[in-house]
């Protein structure tokens, strides 16, 4: 273990990680949740345009490396003349990635709540958006709570391809140094370490939330 | 008289459950359907707050408001109905992630956009007038069947339904419990509250119906007072029927 190497690189790969691995998670995961929600209710619709749409979409996603996809969106778009930076195309390819794999989730959690749930909302005059956002999907959070956070937990780690399309995040700069230095073990341990530890406050996190939603259903 | 239901029909692909139901309820009276399982009673419950969508049928209201079922309705007008009826189910169906104040709150509150702490004061009054004044924060899964179905009724009549609908809502219930709720439902109908009771208790449809109404096979089988019905019926079927439910065997 090189000590010196140690507090020369951490301080680079943590700036990564704040200036562009977290800012990265946070928005392709808002952004995907969005998309997720659209997708599930177009699937949910019974609206055969838009179920057939949703169910393409999450086809093509789940079907192709994530990594393909980023190349897509960086280096492929530019020959239609959209030519994008390396974080915003990291953010687009990284929300339509979360969007089609948390749609399924969000879909199931959904479907989970009782039918009953639907027609008491209904009988009590409310309309279909109403129920949904006042009735069905705090229930449905709940259920989607810890698929979620696995998804969550695999963005950080999936940003790390966000490497590969320029974006200096967190493992970018263990590589940068990495090819300077030539200490591999040492600079990807550090990384992987580093990773590990946002994931484990991520999954403490997670379980204060599922607590906290816990409080009206029954042990 | 508050609705007039004519000639309602509905099938769920070939098998037709309800053919050709009619119905008058007067304001203030209460409505009690009897009938076999699989008579299509909790289906023309149903259909009268479009949880299932007659395939024809005709509802008029005393204030004018009619919907015809032979055309496919407006979203706005079965909102229209939906706000004319209270639905009480067999399950409860409470919100679950709402106390019992939050969800005799959430009609009037969302619905109707009435001022919130108006909205509180008479939830808390409805509450109270169910015997729940004490159990107002605590949440469904906290309260005993015949607690819940409390507040069931209570987000029901928060709505101010002109028509309250009532499917089966003791049946749920252990049998200690089914007389705090059917007592809720008595102290409604001397207050004058319109309501149509599908129920299997005939004690409680004696005392409390003004009209019995017998379904079998989804038609009216027989009607009238609760006297002639249950305890002089003309038809064949209904004596079959009441037999079967007073002597269980
Ligand atoms: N959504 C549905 N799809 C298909 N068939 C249905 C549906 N709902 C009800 N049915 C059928 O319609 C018939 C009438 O059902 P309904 O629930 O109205 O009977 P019920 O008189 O309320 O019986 P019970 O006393 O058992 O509650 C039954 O044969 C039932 O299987
Ligand atoms: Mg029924």
């Amino acid at each position: 273990m090189d000590w010196e190497l140690f507090w020369s690189s951490i301080g680079p790969m943590v700036e990564g990680g704040i200036k562009n691995t977290i800012p990265l998670t946070l928005l392709s995961f808002t952004f995907g949740l969005i998309l997720a929600l659209l997708t599930a209710l177009a699937r949910l619709s019974g609206n055969k345009v838009f179920s057939g749409i949703a169910r393409v979409y999450v086809s093509a996603i789940r079907g192709t490396p994530l990594l393909v996809q980023l190349f897509i969106v960086f280096f492929g778009l530019p020959d239609l003349g959209v030519t994008l930076d390396p974080f915003p195309s990291a953010v687009i390819a990284f929300s339509l990635n979360v969007g089609a794999y948390a749609s399924e989730i969000v879909r199931a959690s959904i479907l989970s709540v009782p039918k009953g749930q639907w027609e008491a909302g209904y009988t009590i005059g409310m309309t279909y958006p109403q129920t949904l956002r006042r009735i069905i999907l705090p229930q449905a959070t709940r259920v989607s709570i810890p698929p979620l956070s696995n998804s969550f937990i695999s963005l950080v780690k999936d940003t790390s391809l966000a490497s590969q399309i320029l974006v200096v995040e967190l493992f970018r700069k263990s590589q940068e140094i990495a090819a300077r230095t030539y200490d591999f073990l040492q600079l990807y341990i550090t990384a992987a370490i580093l990773y590990w530890i946002v994931c484990f406050i991520l999954s403490l996190v997670q379980g204060r939330i599922e607590k906290k939603l816990d409080r009206y259903v029954a042990k | 008289m508050q609705i007039h239901v004519q000639n309602l029909h509905k099938s769920f692909g070939e098998l037709n459950v309800l053919r050709g139901i009619d119905l008058e309820v007067p304001k203030g009276n209460v409505v009690a359907i009897i009938g076999p399982s699989g008579s299509g009673k909790t289906t023309f419950l149903r259909c009268l707050n479009a949880l299932e969508m007659p395939n024809q049928g005709l509802f008029e209201f005393s204030d004018g408001f009619s919907l015809d079922f032979s055309k496919y309705p407006k979203k706005n007008e079965i909102l229209k109905l939906r706000r004319k009826s209270g639905m009480v189910f067999q399950s409860y169906n409470l919100f679950p992630h709402k106390t019992a104040l939050e969800n005799v709150m959430e009609g009037p509150v969302i619905v109707q956009k009435l001022n919130k702490e108006e909205v509180r004061a008479r939830a808390v009054s409805l509450l109270e007038k169910v015997g729940l004044g004490e159990k107002m924060d605590l949440y469904p899964h906290q309260l005993s069947g015949g607690q819940q179905q409390r507040v069931g009724i209570a987000r029901a009549l928060a709505i101010e339904p002109e028509l309250m609908l009532f499917d089966e809502p003791t049946s749920a219930l252990d049998p200690e419990l089914v007389g705090e709720v059917l007592s809720v439902m008595k102290e409604l109908a001397r207050e004058g509250q319109t309501m149509v009771v599908v129920t299997h208790e005939l004690k409680f449809a004696e005392d409390v119906a003004d009209h019995v109404m017998f379904i079998d096979g989804g038609v009216v089988v027989e009607q009238g007072p609760p006297k002639e019905i249950l305890k002089a019926p003309k038809e064949a079927r209904t004596k079959q029927f009441l037999d079967r439910v007073l002597n269980p065997s």
